[in-house]
């Protein structure tokens, strides 16, 4: 019983699942979707990338200078034709529509390639871990998910902070109708950022494929750690997703030593207390703490 | 001044027969409005009357359900924020709505994304407005009112527009702070702009501009060269008063 | 100086009227009695065969009216009421097993659902929009999970509902039967009820603009809180009537997430925010199960699409299209301002400028 290991590989889980939330975090920022098909959609990126490891004859990795690009304009080209369309007809049709398309992409997986769990073929990083200590051991693939996670995260946090597009997005997410006023065209910046997002989620989607085993219904709980990181971490802020991940990860593994049935629901439980004691999540911005009480139900 | 041989009187925004509905709610009914090259015209009224919706559709934010708008002899009816930005027009929204979680700086850079001409550049902005230079790494919201409204203006100032639309910039601040602020734009109309001014403290408009529209319950009740009304005139197309 | 305004003494208002009912409404809903009166002798005329596809077909009209409350009407788009449908098939489940009859169970189950909504809706409630929507899949995802680990109620395995055994099948089959047609009939008619009561005046402007509504005075939270407990209490008597159909309960089939899907697509293809409209996509979506459930997962996707195609295309729906086109409203829920009654007097000619008048 090794509790120091335990957290440890919690903490390296929670990259996973922060990488696979910081697309959802990004997409509900600027275009106030929650995007209910973000958890399918990283699986989809797991089966794009059995594919074409597959076909290609080579790790999964290989494969990511092609799917990332694929799955970016997938993303983009969701906005434009779907979620941009479903903006416009109220708040709750983004929610029902992406549902739908939830649902959609579930079953056209389970038809394309049947409800076998399936694994990714990450090559020699899949069997290879170091020692730390005596009673601690890290796999270089898990290593290698969290280290992803923090280099996108950053990445993400540099282009938004020191370029002219990451003002534009911060600029629509503060004030969509004035950020029309000033000129900026926001379809083309929904779309990025769509297009970000679904990467992000394809790449998370990789890591878990390689990691774990995958199946056309994983997108609903995939969905769920990914939201549940966001709401911990709190809602607009990047860096916030990781430690919503962490905390996540760190739960299940924990609570996983002293009882494996028990992991997940502890995990939801400890969504449900952060919901309730501090809705507005640990790390939330002043923009988006002020909104959570706006959007919260007064009186 | 235009350079293309247009004669120096033609308007360089012109309005007319504007209807703009806010869904069921009819807003503008038959809005004509002419404004001059060079000139600075105040838009006057009271609340709801429909002075920020006449602004809007200007800007290209409200589209009119009828009516044409037309910019330096070009029909932008259609055009989005963006083009007519690109053409020269911008606009300082009314309550400012500097954007929370950008820098002063950053404020002002985004107004230039669709910019009409680098006739202002940041080095030029904060020459022109040297309070707010000293403040441009702060987020937009830890300044002062007064300080916020002179970063709207350059925000739309860095898209070097010919036609600049104010919405209301008195609002909440000091007297003091009002005079500094009409003294900028006194200085941009010298340098060349178009101004049209929507402006409660009927004074200000009146001293500040030469030509005046009241606007009555989204019509227009008067318009006309300032020299050319009283001020007891202006109050009484305000008021609606001596309507049938 | 202005001119003070002149009141003048005040004029019949002969001019307009409200009504909340019509003919066609009277008509239409003798037509439902008779209606019902005809399905509940089905068993005795007809028997087995028709019973099992209505009871499939009276099972989603009690759902997507249910849902419908919540979300059509509420604005609370809630994918976990398959967490009530499970609390309810247990609930039944529980009380089978203390010896009491089944089909008085379901009344139970249904509060049951109901007191576990309310501790729920503390932490749901107060979000909103897309939010919301995964916290009820969290909330849904935990009580299966709970049910899973529950050994006294079967864990992975499930138990098989008792107190039928002493049931001729006819008679079990009947009585079930009769159960989901007073459950389906229960739901369109308590949503109805409730929606033409001042509630349904509340929760649309909740739905719409919570803000809005809150600042008119509107009990924001409390309708919130009505609707979603109604609606959970609802399903946890259709939770309890799918225990009954399929005698056993195990928990990924009655936690399923399909359900949720079935209650979006009705609710959006038959038309949100009105009576008739849950109906009619309880309608079709039987008769596309009819018709493709041999495709497996294709259906689903059909279903889903269609889903998404009615709220990008038709967002009022089947029948707020055809309604609409027909002015018909068979169950209104609406205020309709008619002109002049017949026999009123003319408006007095107006005789001087009137500062009141605009």
């Amino acid at each position: 019983m090794n509790w120091v290991n335990a957290v440890i590989q919690g903490m390296l889980l929670g990259g996973q699942y922060a990488l696979i939330a910081c697309g959802l975090s990004l997409a509900f920022g600027v275009m106030r979707i929650v995007n209910l098909a973000h958890g399918d959609l990283a699986v989809c990126g797991a089966y794009l990338g059995l594919v074409l490891s597959s076909v290609l004859g080579v790790p999964v990795w290989v494969t990511l200078p092609l799917l990332l690009p694929a799955a970016f304009v997938a993303g983009a080209a969701l906005q434009v034709l779907l979620f941009g369309r479903a903006l416009r007809h109220g708040v709750l049709a983004p929610v029902l529509v992406t549902f739908g398309l939830s649902v959609m992409i579930e079953n056209l997986l389970q038809v394309a390639a049947t409800s076998d769990p399936r694994g990714l073929n990450g090559g020699a990083l899949t069997l290879a871990s170091f020692h730390i200590t005596a009673g601690i051991t890290v796999s270089w693939l898990f290593l290698t998910a969290f280290l992803t996670a923090c280099a996108v995260l950053s990445c993400l946090q540099v282009l938004l902070s020191r370029t002219s597009w990451g003002r534009k997005v911060r600029a629509t997410a503060d004030d969509l109708d004035t950020a029309r006023l000033v000129g900026i065209r926001v379809r083309p910046v929904f779309a990025t950022v769509a297009g970000i997002a679904v990467a992000t989620a394809a790449l998370a989607g990789v890591f878990i494929g390689t990691i774990g085993t995958f199946d056309p219904q994983a997108g609903t709980n995939t969905l769920i750690f990914a939201f549940e990181a966001v709401v911990i971490g709190g809602i607009g802020s990047l860096w916030g997703t990781l430690v919503g991940g962490v905390a996540l990860g760190v739960t299940q593994v924990v609570v996983g030593e002293v009882n494996q049935a028990y992991a997940v629901l502890a995990v939801h439980l400890l969504f449900l207390a952060v919901l309730t004691i501090r809705p507005g999540g640990l790390f939330t911005s002043h923009q988006a703490a002020a909104e959570v009480r706006a959007r919260g139900v007064p009186g | 001044m235009s350079e293309d041989g247009r004669p120096p009187g033609a308007p360089l925004l012109e309005i007319a027969g504007l209807d703009v509905f806010y869904g069921d709610f009819q807003a503008l009914f038959g809005v004509s409005m002419s404004v001059p090259r060079g000139g600075a015209t105040a838009l006057v009224g009271a609340n709801g009357a429909g002075k920020t919706t006449l602004l809007r559709t200007i800007a290209g934010a409200q589209p009119p359900a009828c009516g044409f708008v037309r910019y330096d002899g070009a029909d932008i009816t259609a055009a989005p924020p963006h083009r007519r930005i690109a053409r020269g027009i911008a606009v300082v929204p009314e309550g400012r709505r500097l954007f929370p979680s950008l820098t002063v700086q950053e404020n002002i850079q985004v107004g230039a994304v669709a910019a009409a001409s680098g006739a202002w550049p940041l080095e030029r902005i904060y020459d022109a407005f040297p309070m707010i230079a000293r403040r441009r790494g702060q987020r937009a919201f830890t300044l002062s009112g007064g300080e916020q409204q002179a970063v709207a203006i350059a925000r739309a100032l860095a898209a070097g527009p010919s036609l600049l639309l104010l919405d209301e910039i008195s609002l909440g601040l000091a007297p003091l702070v009002v005079e500094d602020l009409y003294g900028t734009l006194a200085g941009l109309r010298s340098a060349g702009a178009t101004l049209v001014i929507v402006e409660q403290d009927l004074r200000r408009a009146m001293d500040a501009c030469d030509h005046l529209v009241c606007l009555l319950e989204g019509r227009v009740a008067l318009a006309a060269p300032v020299a050319d009304v009283s001020r007891d005139q202006v109050i009484a197309a305000y008021f609606g008063e001596g309507r049938p | 100086m202005r001119r003070p305004a002149v009141f003048r003494a005040a004029e019949p208002l002969a001019t307009v009227a409200v009504s909340r009912w019509s003919r066609t409404a009277s008509a239409f809903t003798a037509v439902c009695v008779v209606v019902v009166a005809a399905l509940a002798v089905v068993p005795y005329v007809i028997g087995g065969p028709a019973e099992q596809p209505l009871i499939t077909l009276f099972t989603f009209i009690a759902m997507a009216s249910l849902w419908n409350l919540l979300a059509g009407f509420s604005g609370l788009t809630s994918f976990g009421q398959n967490a009530f449908i499970g609390i309810g098939a247990y609930a039944l489940y529980v009380v089978a097993l203390h010896g009491v009859n089944p089909f008085a169970g379901i009344i139970l189950a249904a509060i049951a659902a109901a007191v576990v909504s309310l501790p729920v809706s503390a932490l749901v409630l107060r979000l909103s929009g897309g939010y919301f929507a995964v916290a009820t899949l969290v909330v849904a995802a935990v009580f299966q999970i709970i049910a899973t680990l529950s050994p006294s109620v079967g864990g992975t395995t499930g138990v098989s509902v008792p107190g039928l055994a002493g049931y001729a099948d006819v008679l079990r089959e009947a009585l079930t039967y009769w159960a989901t047609l007073a459950v389906a009939v229960a739901s369109v008619a308590g949503v109805y009820l409730l929606v033409r009561r001042t509630f349904g005046l509340d929760a649309r402007a909740v739905g719409s603009d919570p803000v809005a509504a809150a600042s008119s005075g509107v009990r924001v939270g409390r309708i919130r809180l009505l609707a979603y407990v109604a609606a959970a209490g609802g399903t946890g008597a259709v939770g309890a009537l799918i225990a009954l159909q399929t005698l056993y309960v195990e928990p990924t089939s009655v936690f399923s997430i399909q359900y949720s899907v079935y209650m979006l697509f009705m609710v959006l293809v038959g038309g949100m925010a009105t009576i008739e409209g849950p109906v009619v996509g309880a309608l079709v979506l039987f008769l596309l199960q009819e018709t493709l459930s041999a495709y497996g997962a294709w259906y689903l996707v059909i279903v889903g699409g269609l889903a998404v195609a009615a709220t990008l295309v038709a967002s009022r729906g089947i029948w707020g299209f055809v309604g609409e086109r027909l002015g018909w409203s068979l169950l209104p829920v609406g205020y309709r301002v008619r002109g002049p009654a017949p026999g009123a007097p003319d408006p007095p000619a107006t005789s001087r400028a009137d500062p009141n008048k605009s």
